[in-house]
């Protein structure tokens, strides 16, 4: 040491937030301790109990929209969302009751006939706890042709036979450089939305349309990406729970199959672009970095990023000749 | 509009090049090594340590910026280390420092998220910081105010309550003019003044000549509007003022900073939770490379150079003497280069010919060196003149260490990829020329040098890497490892306590000075400059990825303007200033008041902004005027005229 440790100039109490009561409630008949204003489901993450989750984001306030988590609280007429619900006094939890299997069940069933959870982890292990058969709804339809769905107006269908199960699937819109949107893989989570509207990004590139099972994500009148208000962020890949959203990266190594997760290392460094030093968590396949994200529990980034944060990291790798995007769909090229 | 003129990405430099007989050749690294270490041992001892300069890098770790201070003061013996910090944020380093003795941002990102008005002044956070501005509307979510001050009406502007676009370089004026409406309204805050400051009744006449429409006249903004700011500031229970280079980047731009910081002062708007000042810092690690001591003035820990007690502990641990005068500034080394003062340079990634205003200046300067090497990850245009070229790795993803941000956290760098091969880390390369030179540094680890930073600097001294992987960082200061202070800085000036209040800050007593570059019937519009959402300074990094939203270089001009010269959006313009002209495509933006045209500078392969920007510069903290040059716009008719169409008034250097 050789330098006298100066002394600090201003010591006294570093201001925190105020301390919070603690609840009790029981989780499938054993009691456990949390702060007040948690939800039922850190309750049973204390507990240890896996309660599956799609819609749900940690950096998001609940939508209450896929309805996977639900519980049964003793006395409810319902079942409860867990999510969103939070622990009250002497509340009684069941997570894997009779009724709580059953509509966990359904939830699985309809979402897995009607939309691509090929890329969704958890589901195949989901389906096989609670027993889900998706395909009990028959084959499933033809994928829509690009746009078609886009189109659809409130009360304008034909009755359908059952023969087959109707699906949200259609070609990944592809028109840009960094990031494809594979609306077949979309449960309608809303958790984009929310991530591009007030909760973090404010850019409101992008809302909810048509009505519902014609319901959709889409930019303002449907116009390609490069046409709308976004801004690139990436932030509603961030939260995609089902890889409808991805970075065109990994769209390209899964269609070629060289997308291998196992093979990837995450290592979390600093931005290198402005001062505001947000934490970037790189993802390299091979020595090359595939994906970028944000850690959520981050004080400076709470898992968002900006344009050249999430993409601004190619000059660093000597890449091949720029990708092309294929326009619309898959067919194009 | 979008311009379609696009330079290719650079390549990743994998092999060391040596100047022989005017090219560049590529060497093997001992040769490079040999050549570089060689070329500063010569110049020292012809001309003394002090013809050898350091050009650091804001954009590498904090080790590395300690290691390049460590080099040029222990090795070469000169304080002659500077970084391109000088030509964003020393003004307010400098007007921080003179009021409060600390040269950082006063609060914290989540301050902003929880305090009752928001001043942005001078900067465009949306696109220029775009996750400072989510905290900034997380505030505005929670029911802050928010006013934007800045010539154009940005993207960050139309969040605001209101917008106060004033003329470009008038920020003294307006501030004076809020300044004295505070006074005349009774709303200073009395206790805060007689404690903790000096200077009020300098300050009182400083400003009477700022009357609201005194300052109409001068800013173009209207007296209620001023009024407006002027009460909602010094009734806000807790309020922000946040600049970037906005403030910055003019010839007088220490003082336009000391004239945000008295309105602080004048309120009691600093040293509390939720009130306080944020410069917002452009660069990954400036903050952090000024703290490391790669500036001419201070030594690690922001310590004064001047002070031979701070001095002591350096000279012991690296046992060598510390020149006890401060080294020269970015803006003196170049101005040296003309006079033969500074012979060596050593630039560490780093690209001053394409950042620096004047172009053919900075050629011409560096063409009379007799040795400069360059160590980057690029070929950049600075590197294609240097005699020895060495392929770097990139610090942010390459190499381990730290970055510290705008608001004094102390975050870990990680090593996630390989450099390629040929490349070294920045460290190694620094060692291996000490090496050369007569210092036998055996290649430190990351977290050898931090410690090292450590012993050195009290500010540093409680953030082990573990605790700063288990924190996500930690703001300084920081004295022990077991304990954490508070966000904020400067809590001592409200104690009662005339000990613990220590040195009061004294009120900034500067004056209006208008831009250099004066407009007049030839030059008759002001150009200003600044970054775009996806692009990023001279664009050698952006380069590298394909944006949708990239435009390329465009004039920007009111539609008020486009109308009155008779152009229309996508006529290929002429844009001549006093020292040289570029010819670009014209955008018709609405977020121009007439008489104000911008451009940003991350096309200099394509347009070279730096022709016409005006290096006259700050003489405190020696930033240039990159906000406000003279200029005057043609539309040009012929095709033939778009194709290399820049001329600088002064020849290259060859």
């Amino acid at each position: 040491m050789t330098a006298a440790p100066e002394t600090p100039v201003s010591s006294g109490p570093v201001p925190l937030a105020p301390p919070r009561r603690l609840v009790d409630v029981t989780v499938d008949g054993e009691q456990i301790r949390v702060p007040e204003g948690s939800t039922l489901l850190d309750a049973c993450e204390a507990k240890g109990v896996d309660v599956p989750t799609l819609c749900y984001g940690d950096t998001l306030t609940p939508r209450n929209a896929c309805r996977i988590c639900v519980v049964e609280v003793e006395g409810a007429r319902t079942l409860a969302p867990a999510c969103s619900r939070k622990a009250e006094e002497g509340m009684s939890v069941l997570t894997d009751s009779e009724r709580v299997r059953h509509s966990r069940k359904l939830v699985l069933e309809l979402l897995g006939s009607s939309v691509d959870l090929s890329t969704t982890p958890g589901v195949p292990e989901w389906n096989e706890r609670y027993g889900a058969a998706p395909d009990r709804f028959g084959p499933r339809a033809d994928p829509a042709p690009l746009g078609e769905r886009d189109a659809r107006h409130a009360g304008e269908h034909a009755p359908v036979d059952g023969a087959a199960a109707a699906t949200v699937e259609q070609p990944a819109k592809d028109d840009n450089d960094l990031y494809v949107r594979d609306y077949g893989k979309c449960i309608m989570c809303y958790k984009c939305v929310d991530a591009c509207g007030e909760q973090w990004q404010n850019t409101f590139a992008i809302g909810i349309a048509g009505r519902g099972f014609d319901a959709r994500v889409s930019t303002e009148f449907d116009v390609g990406l490069p046409d709308s208000a976004c801004v690139y962020c990436g932030n509603c890949i961030e939260v995609c729970p089902t890889g409808a959203l991805s970075f065109a990266t990994e769209f390209d190594m899964r269609r070629e199959g060289t997308w291998d997760e196992e093979r990837q290392t995450r290592t979390t460094t600093v931005c290198t672009y402005c001062g505001v030093g947000c934490n970037v968590t790189l993802h390299v396949q091979d020595g090359e970095i595939v994906k970028t994200s944000s850690p959520h529990d981050n004080p400076v980034t709470h898992g968002n990023l900006c344009i050249k944060g999430r993409f601004g990291y190619q000059h660093v790798q000597n890449a091949p000749g720029k990708r092309q995007a294929r326009g619309g769909g898959e067919t194009m090229v | 509009m979008r311009s379609d003129r696009r330079s290719p990405a650079y390549q990743r430099l994998t092999r060391p090049l040596v100047r022989e007989d005017g090219e560049l050749r590529p060497a093997t690294w001992d040769e490079a090594l040999d050549r570089a270490a060689e070329g500063f041992r010569g110049a020292v001892r012809r001309h003394g340590p002090d013809s050898f300069a350091m050009l650091s890098c804001a954009r590498s770790t904090n080790e590395m910026n300690f290691m390049a201070q460590k080099f040029t003061r222990a090795v070469i013996g000169t304080n002659n280390v500077d970084s391109c910090n000088r030509t964003c944020h020393a003004p307010s380093v400098a007007g921080l420092a003179a009021a409060f003795g600390s040269g950082g941002g006063t609060s914290s990102y989540r301050e902003v998220e929880e305090t009752d008005l928001i001043v942005i002044w001078g900067g465009n956070p949306r696109n220029a910081h775009p996750i400072f501005f989510q905290h900034v509307l997380k505030g505005v979510h929670n029911g802050a105010r928010l006013f934007v001050v800045d010539p154009r009406r940005t993207p960050t502007a139309e969040w605001a309550d209101r917008w106060l676009g004033l003329n470009v370089g008038t920020d003294i004026p307006l501030a004076h003019a809020v300044g004295r409406e505070i006074i005349r309204s009774g709303l200073v805050n009395e206790t805060f003044i007689r404690r903790a400051t000096t200077g009020f009744d300098e300050y009182c006449e400083l400003v009477e000549p700022w009357t609201l429409s005194a300052a109409e006249a001068e800013t173009g903004v209207p007296a209620g509007t001023i009024r407006e700011l002027a009460h909602a500031f010094a009734l806000a229970e807790r309020a922000q003022m946040c600049w970037t280079l906005g403030i910055t980047e003019h010839h007088n731009a220490t003082d336009n900073v000391r004239s945000l910081i008295n309105l602080s002062l004048l309120t009691g708007h600093v040293g509390r939770p939720g009130s306080g000042l944020q410069p917002l810092r452009g660069q990954n690690n400036v903050q952090g490379g000024g703290d490391m001591g790669a500036i001419p003035d201070r030594l690690t820990g922001f310590q004064d150079i001047l002070d031979a007690r701070t001095r002591e502990p350096f000279e012991r641990a690296w046992d060598t003497p510390i020149q006890p005068y401060k080294g020269k500034n970015l803006t003196q080394m170049f101005e040296g280069m003309d006079e033969g003062e500074v012979k060596a340079l050593y630039v560490i990634g780093e690209n001053p010919v394409q950042s620096e205003p004047e172009t053919e200046t900075t050629l011409r300067r560096l063409g009379r060196l007799d040795h400069m090497v360059v160590q980057d990850i690029f070929l950049t245009r600075t590197a294609e003149q240097a005699d020895v070229v060495l392929p770097a790795s990139a610090a942010w993803c390459e190499s381990d260490g730290t970055f510290t941000n705008s608001e004094r956290r102390v975050q870990l760098v990680r090593k996630a990829v390989e450099p390629p091969d040929g490349a070294r880390d920045d460290i190694e390369i620094l060692c291996a020329l000490a090496d050369r030179l007569g210092h036998a540094w055996k290649t430190p680890t990351a977290e050898e040098v931090w410690n090292e930073v450590r012993a050195l600097s009290p500010i540093h001294r409680g953030m082990t890497y573990t605790r700063l992987e288990q924190e996500q960082g930690l703001q300084w200061p920081c004295y022990s490892e077991d304990r954490t202070e508070p966000t904020y800085l400067h809590r001592r000036l409200w104690s009662e306590d005339p000990q613990e209040r220590g040195t009061p800050a004294p009120f900034g007593i500067v004056g209006h000075s208008p831009p250099v570059d004066l407009l007049d019937e030839e030059y008759p519009l002001r150009l200003t400059t600044g970054r775009r959402l996806d692009d990023y300074n001279t664009g050698v990094q952006t380069s590298g990825f394909s944006s949708p939203l990239r435009r390329g270089e465009l004039l920007e001009m009111s539609p008020e303007d486009a109308a009155g010269f008779g152009l229309e959006d996508g006529d290929a313009v002429r844009v001549s200033s006093r020292r040289g002209s570029v010819v670009a495509p014209l955008s018709v933006s609405a977020g121009l008041r007439p008489g104000l045209v911008f451009m940003t500078f991350h096309f200099p392969d394509q347009v070279d902004t730096q022709l016409l920007t005006i290096d006259a510069t700050d003489p405190v903290a020696g930033t240039a005027e990159y906000k406000a040059a003279a200029v005057r716009v043609e539309k040009v008719e012929r095709a033939e005229e778009v194709e290399g169409a820049e001329t600088g008034d002064r020849a290259p250097a060859a």
